[in-house]
């Protein structure tokens, strides 16, 4: 038996390169831009600090360097009020789904950092209690390689981070909202 | 320079510390694993009254395959006492210290959950560095190097690539 369906109804569609599509694609390109822009120095650090980087961050974040610069200098030590969750050395496996915890409660938009080697691959821990390196357990955006990493690398990585937050899509309405 | 010192705790121990000798400025005893309380017993009375550490050696071709270990010191005499025994891989039981020297407790609970090996009289032999439900002793040379045992799951599609390589 078959069922009549009725003709799917066919939207009319707007002419490419309409002025009315035109000037809605220039809004959001200027609202992706100022979004950007803005989110870009304001980074707040949650410093998910383990091992001995912590002392490279502590370096990079006082005076001499100042991470200030680039409005990524105020720590949030909750992951509630925080934007980029810096995780600065050795991650074990015992402490894995705290780091996991940590970036789930983090609100969008959010961005990791894998500062120094252990935190991008494991460095030189290769055994049963080191994590080979954070993005087998969140993604991350920016790795900062050495051990330690010297406080010029760190700039870099965080003016790279600011790049690709400029450059980004910064839509108001997300999937999870 | 501690060679009298050493020369009056052997005297005090006896026949204890027949199996004696000094290496790297340290008396180091020999004995057999149901000897280990009452020697302990013995250098508490003589003045060591700080036990420094606890831990196992692993001689994966030997018979019997470890040996366990013990460093005392002595505050008054300023001299270090090492006491080691072997345990079979069948039954690598030796009596606890606790009842001796409280910080046997945190030591006895590491050497458990690296080496396997058991103290008997030591209630609480959690994991303390490890984690619940982690399988094997790591420290033991049988262990496989890479033997990774993630308590969250790898992300999907993430791919870990050739770690055995290099």
């Amino acid at each position: 038996m078959s069922v009549a369906r009725a003709p799917i109804p066919i939207l009319p569609t707007r002419a490419a390169g309409s002025s009315k599509s035109a000037a809605f694609e220039y809004l959001t390109t200027k609202k992706d831009e100022l979004a950007g822009w803005a989110r870009k120095f304001s980074l707040f650090p949650y410093p998910f600090v383990t091992a001995c980087c912590a002392m490279e961050f502590m370096s990079v974040s006082s005076s001499p360097y100042d991470t200030d610069r680039f409005g990524a200098a105020l720590p949030r030590f909750s992951p509630r009020q925080s934007d980029l969750l810096m995780v600065v050395g050795t991650v074990t496996h015992k402490q894995a789904p705290i780091l996991l915890k940590v970036y789930e409660q983090m609100c969008e938009p959010k961005w990791v950092m894998a500062f120094g080697v252990c935190a991008t691959s494991g460095g030189f821990y290769q055994n049963y209690a080191a994590v080979a390196g954070i993005d087998r357990i969140i993604p991350v955006d920016v790795y900062i390689p050495g051990c330690p990493p010297r406080p010029e690398t760190v700039i870099d990585g965080i003016m790279q981070l600011q790049d690709k937050i400029a450059r980004a899509k910064h839509p108001i309405i997300t999937k999870d909202f | 320079m501690n060679s009298a010192i050493f020369d009056t705790i052997r005297t005090q121990l006896g026949s204890r510390a027949a199996n004696s000798t000094v290496a790297h400025g340290i008396l180091v005893l020999a004995v057999e694993p149901d000897a280990v309380t009452g020697l302990a017993q013995a250098l508490k009375t003589c003045g060591f009254d700080m036990l420094l550490d606890v831990t196992a050696i692993d001689w994966l071709a030997r018979e019997p395959r470890f040996d366990v270990v013990w460093h005392f010191y002595s505050t008054t005499h300023r001299v270090r006492v090492r006491l080691r025994t072997r345990v079979s891989e069948g039954d690598p039981t030796v009596d606890s210290l606790t009842p001796l020297y409280g910080s046997a407790a945190f030591m006895e609970r590491e050497c458990h959950e690296m080496y396997g090996i058991r103290f008997s009289g030591n209630a609480d032999l959690r994991p303390l560095l490890l984690y619940e439900g982690f399988v094997g002793f790591p420290l033991r040379k049988d262990y496989p190097k890479l033997g990774e045992q993630p308590l969250v799951p790898y992300r999907e599609g993430f791919d870990p690539g050739d770690r055995t390589a290099g």
